[in-house]
């Protein structure tokens, strides 16, 4: 193969990419945050459209419902602080990032030249254990989805270790900006949202629909693309639509901050615990064969997903199940704890800025 | 096939990295720095997947052959190509880049929350997000502490 050949799928790449650019060039150049902040959002589903081009299905889905939609959440509740603008910068102090850039960026483009071709199949990087994962993961765990069976069983530690560090994000977040308001300040006033009956109404349709859709991302995460991740921030998601049409106090009486921060801790409390169990029935840290004794095992009804002539591995089916749901409830209470922390606390400093 | 065609990929990730570093160096403003750095690491997530994608490949998900669908992607396919580089006859993209960008990005929004989470705190203690007021503001706050001689 000399290269990647012309077709619709080289004709999408290259337009989606150009479109990267052209936001980026964007980005650079507006003061407006808002702008930049918006901008950044159809950076994120523009590239989530070219991730699905290139087949990373997954990672599409979460840059999808990430980019776009938490950090999009996160950077408005944190600009409500910022003057709407950043400060013109002077040009000459443009030159020196400027000629950095371009030096530095000239040097990569050379090196770039070393890589392997676009699509190329026998590139090193897809030709050794990338192929191995392929050809073994239905053998090894029967689960279709490869990405899924890698990150949660073949990879399980790594994906703990990234799970920790989520939850270490929550605790820094919430050590600095505190759960939401404090009490002792007078409650912020909250704008009348009357005439926004449309609004509401929709909210109400929509907000158990996103739940439900988060649930069906998580189960069905070994068969299609999804998983924890995805599930947890469009879980997140459905709290966070309800405090933005509903007023924050009201999201803080029907998830309070007490049951987000336990649910938070609760998610690496169950991945580790996973773990253990399979120490504990004789294998190792998260080797999901492991995860039931013979004895309950044996419990199992054959035809439990409906085809018993295919050998199951049972341990793997529910290890990935089990850790899954960890990491669903660590990503969603950890972002709830951090939306509640940007906006309770920017509440309270506007209001404490306008009392003088 | 030209150079250009089979390394363009390279060529956007290179830009919008430097997109991101030059806002980063460039402005003052820790939230506009902070969306620089967010530029900066998608950029690495689009190089890892371009050097995941096998062409004429489909997502990672394993199908079978006879299907409906296994048999509509191997029919634009040469089949020795099948035979040499696809497994049990579909030709898949490499997964294992697709799982380390997954988390990559849920990690960057938990990090770009504590980020911003401190420019939170900096705009409290004094009241602006701007690099240069801030450094002039404690420029005074260091000389009102000095001892006058």
């Amino acid at each position: 193969m000399s290269g990647p050949t012309i077709d619709a799928n080289f004709a999408l790449n290259i337009a989606l990419l150009l479109m990267l650019v052209a936001i980026a060039f964007a980005v650079v150049r507006t003061r407006s945050l808002l702008a930049a902040i918006l901008m950044m959002s159809v950076y994120s589903l523009a590239s989530a459209a070219w991730l699905m081009v290139a087949d990373a299905a997954d990672v599409a889905f979460t840059e999808a419902v990430v980019g776009a939609g938490a950090s999009t959440v996160i950077l408005l509740g944190a600009i409500l602080l910022a003057r709407g603008e950043a400060e013109r910068v002077n040009w000459k102090l443009m030159i020196a990032p400027g000629a950095l850039a371009v030096v530095v960026g000239a040097v990569l483009i050379y090196a770039a030249g070393g890589l392997p071709n676009y699509g190329d199949p026998a590139s090193p990087a897809n030709s050794h254990v990338g192929r191995a994962y392929l050809e073994q993961t239905y053998g090894d765990i029967g689960a279709p989805n490869v990405v899924t069976a890698v990150l949660a069983s073949y990879r399980g530690f790594d994906t703990l270790g990234e799970t920790v560090v989520i939850f270490a994000a929550c605790i820094g977040v919430a050590l600095m900006l505190g759960f939401g308001p404090r009490a002792t300040l007078a409650p912020p006033t909250e704008i009348p949202n009357d005439q926004h009956v449309v609004l509401r109404v929709v909210a109400k349709l929509l907000i158990p629909l996103i739940a439900l859709f988060a649930l069906y991302v998580q189960f069905h995460g070994d068969l299609g693309a999804g998983g924890g991740f995805q599930a947890g921030v469009i879980m997140a998601v459905a709290i966070i639509l309800h405090a933005l049409v509903f007023g924050l106090r009201a999201t803080m009486a029907a998830v309070p901050v007490r049951l987000a921060r336990t649910v938070a801790a609760l998610g690496v409390v169950v991945y580790a615990g996973v773990g253990v169990v399979c120490i504990i029935n004789g294998g190792g840290f998260l080797d999901y064969d492991y995860l039931f004794s013979p004895r309950i095992e044996a419990m199992i009804p054959a035809n439990l997903l409906g085809d018993p002539s295919h050998e199951h591995h049972w341990g793997q089916h529910f290890g990935i199940l089990f850790i899954e749901i960890g990491v669903l409830l660590t990503v969603s209470a950890t972002i709830v704890t951090m939306f509640y922390g940007f906006a309770g606390r920017t509440l309270e400093t506007i209001e404490a800025e306008r009392r003088g | 096939m030209s150079w250009i065609a089979s390394h363009f990929n390279y060529v956007v990730v290179v830009i919008l990295m430097m997109a991101g570093l030059f806002i980063v160096f460039s402005s003052g403003n820790l939230i506009k720095r902070m969306i620089g750095l967010a530029m900066f690491q998608t950029s690495t997530g689009l190089f890892y997947i371009t050097l995941s994608k096998v062409s004429g490949g489909t997502a990672a998900i394993t199908l079978k052959a006879d299907s409906e669908t296994g048999r509509a992607l191997a029919a634009p396919l040469d089949p020795a190509y099948v035979e040499q580089f696809g497994v049990d006859g579909v030709v898949y993209s490499n997964p294992l880049p697709h799982v380390l960008i997954l988390t990559a990005i849920v990690v960057g929004v938990a990090t770009l929350a504590v980020g911003l989470a401190i420019a939170v705190r900096i705009r409290e203690a004094y009241g602006t997000v701007e690099a240069d007021e801030i450094n002039a503001l404690s420029r005074v706050t260091a000389e009102q502490a000095e001892p006058s001689p």
